[in-house]
């Protein structure tokens, strides 16, 4: 077993006379956080897309932990040991933040039958507690996740993708829409979580003081391939990024 | 041969008809997300109107039913929007249902105890007289429903795309966010279609009453066909509605003929299933994009 | 919280064993008409409520056990082997069910299931070799437990009783369960629920199928306790009404479908002084309550409940805090 967690392998994707991606190759190791960059239409959503298997690329292939994605659905991506979250809000409204970082966890537990006629948490709670505790939402523990804040959901978001100790979790614009000093505290939590667990992150994001402070390695896309990677300050002093983003 | 073609001609008249009722279901569906379950009594009711005025006030019959689709066009349409829908749209669509089942269930009731809850017979406009085409014999009535249902449709159709107000309407059913960035304004534009609703379940059923007996529980079946055929024919066209209407129109009496006449129902119930779940966009409808 | 809850359910059941004592025989009619209506309404609460899919063929399914246990109870089979039968058929025709509801959602699923319940009563008055076409079936038994018999009124009720409270309590069991946080899930995001590894497939399907198996078996009750069965009785106008129970009560609340059944069943009993016009009092206090409360007479019930209640302001402006 290698320590490679996802592996991209010669992913083309076109739509109609478009290419999105062309011919996009990378490995991303154990406990690495990998930010994917680039301006408007670069190709970083279809590439991300690809990854979680909901776009079938034209040639090429994404491996998760030495299994390749193509055709899966959701739920078996997730059992895989990928773990996401989502560019608009993506809690259960009506449930508890309690509830849903138990959710979260439940499908990894067990079977079909244990979930039904075992504890009606699936054995979850201490764990959901310490997830709660560890993105510091206690005080909101049992409230409804609906009526949390636009920053205080995004953490719960955060908190469900690593409730079922994934081995590589990918995030969509963490930072979108996010406020200041929530967003401090997301990229805190998420830096403290890559430390303690040494999970793999996949960002794509927009916002570039975040990606650079979060990410240890930066991969750019323009016009589908990749022009660019390195190290964040390998990065902001790359002339071709620079003219990618300033030349457009 | 003679036989087709007669039951093809009833059929498509009944058909036609029926499709009224399918138009009306669609545009309140595009243009508020309302799906109405009393569209069936919607049409009922203006029959009763009708009865109301001649027999009990004593007026002539063409006064009679201008003034039943004037009042169709007022409680059918603004009223209620205005008590029903307009109060509930912002819950969702399931409240609405549930509201537009009861009100199907109050004009229901409402006509059984403060008219009859016997059929009445309706007046019919035309001339029963039978004509003789290529050997098949067709009833002037099952013509002027026809024609006249189909000149309502097309009448609308023309409004919808060749005058400002029909414009303004269509932008603000496909989609109000713009329509009203564009200066249209889309509150009475919703309205507008309300009204329109009303005024073509009162012509369906003027039409249609004719056929049967003026009878409480007549929505039963006609708001059943309703939504079969706009969903067949496709939810967010009215070309849709109208082909699905007649289709269902034919088909029923088709099957009324030649299948079998216990199970004469189930077969537009089975070709509602079959095109849901084929082409859930009906035959003519357009994708409703859903997002991911 | 947990312990307040089965208090109320411990004084509720006392209720019920008391209501009937000193009745007459028809006040227990209705209210063992209101339990099996009930039992199908929690069905449907399951489906709808929980899991957010859309279906108008309850009464289907009622009458589909409401048939099976008739016809085995008239062949001579004891009631239990009927009452398995019909919620074993109406869980597998369920399943059956909710495949269109993988592929087609919200109204066009109302409109599948809805021409589903018109087929089922097509075939019931229809294939009268087997059901009895339009005069339906008659005389089924009531049933004999370890020497006792149910033919009594009262004693009928509390074998309805008995079903009811396993019922509700299975209810209670599954909604509780993981199940039932996957039926939520499915109902408020099925896409970040699939994400988070639940098998939206399987649990839209299971929704349909054990609500529908609460169906059937509401139906088992059915056959002995009316004794006469028709078509009619399972016609699209009765899930209507099923459906009408449900939101008029609270979907989403466990005792939303046995409040919204009482509305629709026994209500009507005390409102007999206004005859004909009860359905038209009825159909306009839906409308207003859809209007003023649409999660319901439970949702009802919790709005004034917080109107009297002190906000606890101090959690409030935290959340405010939090936002700025």
């Amino acid at each position: 077993m290698t320590d490679t967690v996802l592996s991209i392998r010669n992913i083309s994707k076109s739509f109609g006379g478009i290419h999105a991606v062309r011919d996009v190759s990378f490995d991303v190791q154990k406990g690495e956080v990998l930010g994917l960059i680039g301006p408007n239409g670069s190709g970083k959503s279809t590439l991300f897309n690809c990854v979680l298997g909901q776009l079938k690329p034209d040639t090429g292939e994404v491996r998760v932990n030495d299994q390749t994605v193509a055709g899966m659905r959701a739920a078996a991506l997730n059992k895989l040991g990928v773990g996401r979250t989502f560019q608009q809000l993506s809690v259960f409204p009506q449930m508890s933040v309690l509830e849903n970082i138990i959710l979260a966890g439940q499908e990894h537990q067990g079977t079909m039958a244990t979930r039904l006629f075992g504890p009606s948490d699936a054995g979850l709670t201490a764990e959901a507690d310490q997830m709660i505790k560890f993105f510091r939402l206690e005080h909101l523990r049992d409230e409804m996740a609906g009526s949390l804040s636009y920053g205080q959901q995004k953490l719960v978001d955060a908190a469900m993708a690593f409730m079922a100790g994934p081995s590589l979790v990918l995030l969509d614009e963490p930072a979108g829409g996010v406020n200041l000093t929530m967003l401090a505290n997301l990229k805190d939590r998420l830096r403290a979580y890559n430390r303690e667990h040494g999970t793999t992150f996949v960002v794509i994001e927009h916002n570039m003081e975040f990606v650079m402070s979060l990410c240890t390695r930066i991969i750019v896309l323009a016009e589908g391939a990749i022009i660019a990677e390195g190290t964040p300050d390998e990065i902001r002093s790359n002339q071709q990024v620079i003219d990618a983003y300033l030349g457009g | 041969m003679a036989e087709f073609i007669q039951i093809l001609i009833s059929g498509l008249s009944a058909g036609s008809i029926y499709a009224l009722a399918a138009v009306g279901f669609t545009l309140l569906w595009q243009a508020s997300q309302t799906i109405n379950f009393a569209q069936g009594e919607f049409v009922m009711l203006p029959a009763f109107f009708v009865l109301a005025l001649t027999v009990k006030l004593g007026l002539p019959l063409p006064l009679a039913i201008i003034l039943a689709i004037f009042l169709s066009v007022l409680l059918l349409g603004a009223v209620f929007k205005k008590l029903v829908v307009e109060p509930m749209i912002q819950h969702g669509t399931l409240p609405l249902v549930i509201a537009t089942i009861a009100l199907g269930l109050l004009l229901k009731e409402g006509v059984k105890e403060f008219y009859s809850p016997l059929g009445q017979p309706f007046p019919s406009l035309f001339p029963q007289d039978v004509l003789s085409v290529f050997g098949a014999a067709v009833s002037i009535p099952d013509i002027a429903n026809f024609v006249i249902a189909m000149g309502t449709i097309i009448g609308l159709q023309l409004f919808l795309a060749r005058t400002r107000t029909g414009r303004c309407m269509q932008a603000t059913a496909q989609n109000p966010d713009v329509a009203q960035i564009l200066g249209v304004d889309i509150k009475k534009m919703v309205l507008y279609t309300f009204l329109i609703n009303g005024a073509l379940a009162a012509i369906a059923s003027v039409l249609i009453t004719p056929i049967y007996l003026a009878k409480f529980s007549n929505g039963e079946v006609l708001g059943l066909v309703a939504f079969i055929a706009a969903i067949v024919g496709g939810f967010n066209q009215i070309r849709g509605a109208l082909v699905g209407g007649l289709l269902i129109g034919v088909i029923d009496n088709l099957s009324a003929g030649y299948v079998s006449a216990e199970y004469r129902q189930a077969v537009p119930m089975l070709l509602l299933i079959f095109v849901i779940l084929v082409r859930p966009q009906g035959l003519l409808g357009t994708s409703e994009g859903r997002a991911v | 919280m947990k312990r307040a809850h089965l208090i109320l359910a411990l004084i509720g059941i006392a209720v019920l064993i008391l209501a009937p004592i000193g009745q007459k025989n028809y006040i227990i009619y209705v209210l063992c008409s209101w339990l099996m209506f009930s039992i199908a309404a929690m069905g449907l609460n399951l489906t709808l409520g929980y899991a957010g899919q859309v279906s108008l063929a309850q009464a289907s399914f009622i009458g589909i056990g409401a048939y099976i246990t008739s016809l085995l109870t008239l062949a001579g089979y004891h009631w239990v082997f009927g009452w398995l039968a019909a919620m074993g058929a109406t869980f597998v025709i369920g399943l059956l069910l909710g495949y269109p509801a993988l592929r087609v959602q919200h109204h066009f699923l109302a409109f599948v299931t809805l021409a589903f319940n018109t087929i089922v009563f097509l075939v019931l008055r229809n294939e009268e070799e087997i059901t009895g076409g339009s005069f339906g079936l008659v005389g089924m038994p009531r049933p004999e437990f370890f020497g006792i018999k149910t033919m009594p009124q009262l004693n009928f009720y509390y074998f309805v009783l008995v079903l009811f409270v396993i019922s509700a309590f299975v209810f209670w069991w599954i909604v509780h369960s993981p199940w039932g946080r996957a039926f939520k899930a499915l109902r408020e995001n099925p896409i970040r629920a699939e994400s988070l590894g639940v098998d939206t497939r399987r649990i839209t399907l299971l929704a349909f199928a054990i609500g529908s198996a609460f169906g059937g078996g509401a139906g088992a009750i059915m056959a002995p306790l009316v004794q006469f069965i028709e078509p009619g009785s399972f016609a699209l106008i009765h899930s209507l009404k099923i459906l009408l129970m449900v939101v008029v009560g609270g979907a989403g609340f466990f005792y939303g479908p046995m409040l919204g059944a009482a509305v629709v069943i026994i209500l009507p009993e005390f409102l007999r002084f206004t005859e004909g016009y009860y359905l038209i009092i009825y159909a306009f206090l839906v409308i207003v309550l859809m209007v003023y409360s649409p999660s319901g007479l439970i949702g009802l019930g919790s709005k004034l409940m917080a109107r009297f209640r002190p906000k606890q302001e101090v959690r409030k402006d935290m959340a405010k805090g939090a936002q700025l």
